[in-house]
């Protein structure tokens, strides 16, 4: 049961109500500014399990580089990959302003007890996962952070501003893939279905639980950090993307899905959130491939980090020297 | 089969039959076109490394590494989609890009073995892409006037990645070399280990001499000159050894590879394999 | 900007990035990258905020060498001038005819 977080006792009352004027007014907030400790802290959160979110997601994609079946698919992974590396790192340095270390943020990853989002925690079968990835997972990343754009924490928002370029790019790039493989041989046409049949559900649980069950969208929501509900933009991408899985000629595996003419929506069926809490709470396929990965690259990549900070020690003193 | 083919055995019994010579010199293995030959050895290069590059995708030491890392990767899968069109164009038999990487096997493959090794750790990827990357840059910046225009304008465009590339594993190789105890052992080892394969990136053989007569020249002694003098200034700033010459490795440019490459090829052909006359 | 971390044997610094969109543009805060030198730090930020050419030009600034004005700051220190007019072109009548630049 989700409780009504209260302000912590030390927030000045009179401070708190200034900054609520502000995000009333459509202030931006920015790193120097006054702010309650809880919204730093709900700020560091979502943006550290967005950054971390990134970098995880590099993973699944990163599986087919070295098959991608044509030098401009290669290409185009690599570039996709790559991107998610550096939206990763726009976010870390954001949520740097705020206060914390992105080694701190990299270790809590690491040792798991930081969140990222469900869906890279399924394992990436074939290569059509590349084409359904690129529209599904990035169109319904897409939806949030469009809306997410408008945030109220300025280094957020600013970040979000630049990802959402390239992010458009990518959902092109996979839906164009996918495109590829509707009108090509018919093992092709399987291959794009068992995909998309794999990954659906697990792109609209990308949203949230409802948020009735979810404990921290009132608060954000009235701290203009979240500007719509989960199940607003969980509608929105449904709408958004029922007619281009028309145009492909597949079918997404949902029985209940049909055209609501009075609300204009899409309604769709009953999403299973048992599966989704297994899988945020580690149990899901991937899980531990994921942060075995990311801790054997960190642990490997250990004696070069500390190999560039001495040779700088070095070079520092020779110029204090000389 | 006839007692007598049995005993001498199949080669014989086909040369009997006028079909293929018992002795002859096949030791020698058969060339192409020399240009084609040459686009071959230089998009196969690019194509491979490239490849090995981008296996690092998620696995870098560092979030700006690897970024830094897939920067390169793209330059060089780029050059290589370049010069593997033009090498299909030169062949005229209608393969492009796309049919030369994935539907020639090993012993097709003309690229320096230097480039088919694996990754290693970080040392040993950083110290290879330092030497080849030195290398390729005072190739491009000698092809620059070459008279074959794809030729010349890959080179124009390539010029100012591989710049990029010399100076950034350029630096590593610095900050390894001269950092702790521990990075210093370990890119030493590397640089012992792969010298061995540089040799085979300055050879000449008949196939540049015929691609020398129609105006692509390239001056073997003196770019391995230049590279001498470009690698011991990294070198002495990184307080490496450079490694004595020993007998070198080679083979790569008749398409005479270490395993490695099979295995390379296993995975990255294996998709477009699975599934011949399909578009992606 | 942010507290000081004490180092560890991996602590990279962090360094502030500025780029320069198009030759003559002012130069604009892209974000920041870990480094632990001037060089690498500028290649970082070539290949995290300028990839894609949209730089012509950067800068790289250690974020410890930055001094941010306060938030109190706002107001006092900022006063637009708005009621000083003289410092406005506007305030200046140029016979007609006669170019002043």
């Amino acid at each position: 049961m989700p409780e009504t977080p209260r302000p912590l006792p030390t927030d000045d009352p009179a401070q708190v109500a200034a900054f609520e004027a502000r995000i009333a007014s459509g202030e931006s907030i920015e790193p120097k500014d006054w702010m309650p400790e809880r919204y730093r802290r709900q700020l560091t959160r979502m943006m550290s399990q967005h950054a971390h979110s990134e970098v995880v997601g590099m993973l699944p994609e990163g599986n087919w580089i070295t098959r991608a079946p044509s030098l401009r698919r290669k290409m185009s992974l690599i570039a996709k990959v790559q991107d998610e590396a550096g939206h990763g790192l726009y976010i870390y340095c954001g949520t740097e302003t705020l206060g914390v270390d992105r080694f701190q943020l990299f270790t809590q990853l690491l040792d798991g007890t930081a969140k990222y989002s469900s869906i890279f925690n399924y394992p990436t079968l074939s290569w059509a996962d590349m084409g359904v990835i690129g529209w599904l997972v990035d169109g319904a990343a897409i939806v949030n952070q469009t809306v997410l754009a408008k945030t109220s924490y300025g280094p957020y928002a600013r970040a979000m501003v630049r990802i959402c370029k390239e992010e458009n790019f990518h959902k092109r790039q996979g839906y164009e893939i996918c495109m590829t493989l509707a009108k090509g041989t018919p093992a092709q046409r399987a291959m794009l279905q068992d995909a998309v049949d794999r990954f659906w559900w697990p792109s609209l649980m990308m949203f949230g639980p409802s948020d009735t069950d979810s404990p921290n969208s009132a608060e954000l929501l009235r701290w203009k950090v979240k500007r719509k509900t989960n199940d607003e933009l969980r509608q929105r991408f449904v709408n958004l993307t029922v007619p281009q899985a028309q145009e492909l000629g597949i079918t997404l595996p949902d029985p209940d899905l049909r055209y609501n003419a009075e609300t204009k929506n899409w309604d769709f069926g009953a999403i299973d959130w048992a599966e989704f809490f297994e899988v945020i709470q580690g149990n899901g396929p991937c899980n531990r491939e994921r942060l075995e990965a990311r801790r054997a690259a960190h642990e490997e990549g250990q004696w070069v980090r500390e190999a560039a900070t001495a040779h700088a020690a070095k070079r520092a003193q020779s110029t204090a020297a000389a | 089969m006839a007692a007598h083919e049995e005993e001498l055995g199949i080669a014989a019994g086909e040369a009997a039959a006028g079909r293929r010579p018992v002795a002859g010199p096949s030791r020698t293995p058969v060339l192409g076109a020399p240009l084609v030959e040459y686009l071959l050895r230089l998009g196969d290069d690019r194509l491979i490394l490239g490849h090995r590059l981008s296996e690092w995708c998620g696995h870098g030491p560092v979030l700006e590494e690897d970024i830094a890392l897939s920067n390169m990767a793209l330059d060089l899968i780029g050059q290589a989609a370049a010069l593997l069109r033009l090498a299909g164009e030169a062949e005229g038999q209608g393969r492009d890009e796309d049919a030369l990487a994935y539907w020639r096997e090993a012993v097709q493959f003309r690229n320096a073995l230097i480039t088919e090794l694996p990754n290693g750790d970080f040392g040993v990827t950083i110290v290879r892409q330092f030497l080849v990357s030195a290398h390729s840059l005072l190739l491009w910046e000698a092809l620059l006037g070459a008279p074959h225009e794809g030729l010349a304008g890959v080179a124009a465009k390539a010029v100012k990645e591989v710049r990029y590339h010399v100076r950034h594993s350029g630096e590593w190789v610095v900050r390894l070399g001269d950092g702790t105890p521990e990075s210093q052992a370990r890119v030493q080892r590397a640089l012992d280990d792969l010298w061995r394969y540089t040799g085979e990136l300055f050879d000449a053989d008949a196939v540049d001499a015929a691609v020398a007569a129609l105006g692509i020249v390239v001056d073997h002694a003196a770019l391995k000159a230049r590279w001498d003098g470009l690698v011991d200034e990294v070198l002495a700033r990184a307080t490496l050894v450079r490694p004595a010459d020993g007998p070198m490795r080679r083979g790569g440019r008749v398409g005479r590879h270490t395993e490695h490459l099979g295995h390379l090829l296993s995975v990255m052909q294996s998709v477009t394999r699975a599934h011949p006359g399909a578009t992606w | 900007m942010s507290e000081v971390v004490p180092p560890t044997d991996s602590h990279w610094p962090l360094w502030e990035v500025f780029t320069q969109g198009s030759d003559g543009a002012p130069f604009e805060h892209a974000g920041s990258v870990h480094a632990t030198d001037a060089e690498q730090a500028l290649q970082n930020a070539r290949d995290v905020y300028a990839r894609r050419g949209e730089a012509v030009n950067l800068w790289v600034v250690p974020s410890a060498a930055i001094t941010a004005s306060a938030p109190s700051d706002a107001g006092p220190f900022f006063d637009p001038g708005n009621d000083k007019a003289y410092r406005h072109p506007q305030f200046y009548i140029a016979p007609r005819g006669i170019r002043i630049f």
